[in-house]
């Protein structure tokens, strides 16, 4: 068996790329919960009907899709540079603990519509840091930046466990460990009454939007996509490699900063080493599933939340652990490469 | 100052070393032969965590130890041959996946695990390897509790690191591993097949690191929880860049590597309260990270890593 380049790819095949990788997850995963012995479409209908069975599941489905639209744009923009930012769990958990550190301690006392804005800012800039140590290391002593942001996660959650343990710990929490609560005014409003649904959704879909115009239709864009296809190619037509790569990093260190700074100011209030059930490494599947293309990863952050939020009450239900929704998501990644393969080879006999 | 000789001193803090480093040896050399053939696996944390699930589940169905061990080695090698379908056969991205492995790999992990043992709370426990003692060495004052007072597997990591290291440097299998990681096309007109090298050594490589996991749970704990492995996945990715791609200097790099996580952990016991344990936690990763900064331009990377080979493509 051999393969060949294929000449043109068509259109419609690339479109149906991440449909055909999702159900061909489906139909793996499907298998796996047929051997525990319970019903396949039943299982997969009681997911759908937990992610959107009720108003309250809807608006849970969109609140954990929120993070992930920005942890999958944080991935997307570095892959597109060849950039391998695995870190965004840790960057996520510094964006987190910064704006609740900055609002708890300093600015709490600021109106809202000052400090929400500054707070952003403050947990994108701290993702942006934990980001440009690795390319630092990358550019300075050409360390792959696949192992230093990993291994970066964790000396990140064991900061935040250490801040919440200590200087920031929350002295009401009965011994928890917990920060303390940023103030009501950091708050950031409710897009409907009695749910969890915030303005962080809309955040992080004009960001999708915004990135998709700069990717497309700016020099920066253009930049950073050929420093991934071919960096020496790229600087030798002129292309400032080390400036471009230190933009992209900030870019996406940043927007994964925000993810951790919205699920604060959105969602939780407070910062845990539980915070995030995994948003930074969700975001590299949905990235990939979108095909790093940044509307796409809206899409593929809605798929991934629908499964995590849908699985927990098919788990109630049929007794299948709700960890079938993280192999559907790991499987999609893998079937997503091979479907994407596929656009780009054919097999030759 | 006295309190960091004592630590030294005591022939406990050496036993822990050794126990810590049988994991760290046993993902280091499989990640390395892996890479020696040209294919970095970063599946190796998921894969890791599969060998510790799948081992503790044998033994806890019944098998004994070495059973175990080696449901693990041959699961392991089963998601080699996954990554090895990905990197080898379609040429993909190996960062990505390496990514998708070990996400799939241990999500799957939980799931069956789960699946199996439902009951949360305290999680169920076997009855794992007890240390050896060999008579009249491990008598020996401090160096027989300190050195000779293992578990099986810890002997058997660090006689599989000779093997490798002869292997690799001294059979006519490891000059064509060798070949195929730094030149495959060389390899070809050599008349070595560098897919069927490739795929021999992802696969061996993963049994490694699946036995890797197996010994957390067989060995050094008796019970399997997620998230058990902690990243020493990626730690063994530095560790390899750390030893050059030189199974004997994986054994040291490890060796070296679990003394000073031994020596954080007595070090949080003498010091209590009075420094936050999360950054004694810390100094592993920060040490790999250290490490990747020293030897990453000095290291002599096999120069086709990571490159995909096909036949007449260049």
């Amino acid at each position: 068996m051999r393969f060949e380049r294929r000449e043109h790819r068509p259109l419609a095949l690339v479109i149906a790329t991440p449909l055909i990788a999702v159900v061909a997850a489906l139909a793996i995963a499907g298998l796996l919960i047929a051997i525990a012995g319970a019903p396949v479409l039943e299982a997969y209908w009681r997911i759908l009907k937990g992610a959107y069975g009720s108003r309250l599941s809807t608006t849970e489905t969109l609140t954990r899709a929120t993070p992930l639209i920005l942890t999958g744009l944080a991935a997307a923009v570095a892959f597109r540079a060849r950039l391998w930012n695995i870190g965004g769990e840790g960057q996520l958990y510094l964006g987190a603990i910064t704006v609740a550190w900055a609002s708890s301690h300093f600015i709490g006392n600021w109106p809202s519509a000052l400090q929400i804005p500054m707070l952003l800012v403050l947990g994108a800039l701290a993702g942006m840091v934990l980001l440009l140590v690795p390319l630092w290391l990358r550019l300075r002593f050409s360390v792959d930046e696949v192992v230093t942001t990993l291994l970066l996660n964790f000396v990140a959650v064991l900061f935040v466990s250490m801040l919440i343990d200590t200087v920031l710990k929350d002295p009401t929490a009965f011994g928890w460990p917990q920060s303390q609560s940023v103030a009501d005014a950091a708050m950031l409003p409710k897009l409907l009454a009695r749910s969890r649904l915030n303005f962080g959704l809309v955040i992080a879909i004009g960001l999708a939007l915004i990135l998709a115009f700069v990717q497309s239709r700016t020099v920066f864009g253009m930049q950073s996509r050929a420093a991934g296809l071919n960096p020496s190619g790229a600087l030798f037509a002129g292309v400032p490699l080390g400036r471009t790569l230190v933009a992209v990093a900030c870019l996406s260190g940043g927007l994964a900063g925000l993810a951790g700074a919205v699920e604060v100011m959105g969602v939780k209030g407070y910062v845990t080493t539980d915070l995030s059930p995994g948003y930074g490494y969700s975001g590299i599947v949905v990235a990939m599933l979108a095909n790093l293309n940044p509307f796409g990863v809206v899409l593929a952050a809605i798929f991934t939340a629908t499964m995590f939020v849908g699985a927990d009450g098919m788990s109630r239900a049929l007794g299948i652990p709700s960890y079938i929704a993280d192999v559907i998501v790991a499987l999609s990644l893998l079937t997503m490469l091979i479907a994407v393969f596929f656009t780009q080879y054919r097999i030759r006999r | 100052m006295s309190a960091i000789f004592d630590i030294i001193a005591s022939a406990g803090l050496w036993a822990a070393v050794m126990r810590i480093a049988t994991p760290l040896i046993l993902g280091t050399l499989g990640a390395l032969l892996s890479e020696r053939s040209g294919v970095l696996n970063l599946g190796i944390e998921g894969i890791m965590t599969f060998g510790a699930m799948i081992g503790w589940l044998t033994v806890y169905h019944g098998g004994d130890l070495w059973t175990g061990f080696l449901a693990a080695a041959f699961a392991g090698a089963l998601f080699g041959f996954l990554h090895a379908v990905l990197t080898v056969t379609l040429g993909l991205s190996q960062h990505v996946a390496g990514l998708g492995v070990t996400l799939f790999a241990s999500s799957f992990s939980y799931y069956v695990f789960r699946l199996v043992v439902p009951v949360a709370g305290t999680p169920p426990t076997i009855k794992p390897f007890q240390p050896i003692s060999i008579s009249g060495i491990s008598d020996l004052p401090f160096i027989g509790p300190a050195f000779f007072t293992q578990t099986s597997p810890t002997y058997l990591a660090i006689f599989l690191a000779f093997v490798l290291t002869y292997l690799i440097f001294r059979t006519p299998l490891g000059l064509a591993i060798r070949m195929t990681g730094e030149n495959p096309h060389a390899a070809e007109a050599q008349g070595i097949n560098p897919i069927v090298m490739r795929y021999g050594a992802v696969m061996a490589g993963s049994a490694l690191m699946a036995m890797a996991g197996a010994f957390l749970t067989l060995s050094a704990f008796n019970s399997f929880f997620p998230t058990m492995v902690q990243g020493r996945g990626w730690i063994c990715i530095a560790l390899v860049v750390f030893a050059s791609w030189r199974p004997e200097r994986a054994l040291l790099g490890a060796l070296l590597f679990a003394f000073f996580d031994g020596f954080q952990l007595r070090l949080q016991t003498v010091l209590g309260g009075a420094v936050p344990y999360q950054l004694f936690l810390m100094i592993p990763y920060l040490l790999s990270i250290a490490a990747l900064a020293l030897m990453a331009r000095r290291a002599r990377v096999p120069q086709a890593l990571m490159q995909p080979y096909r036949r007449g493509e260049r």
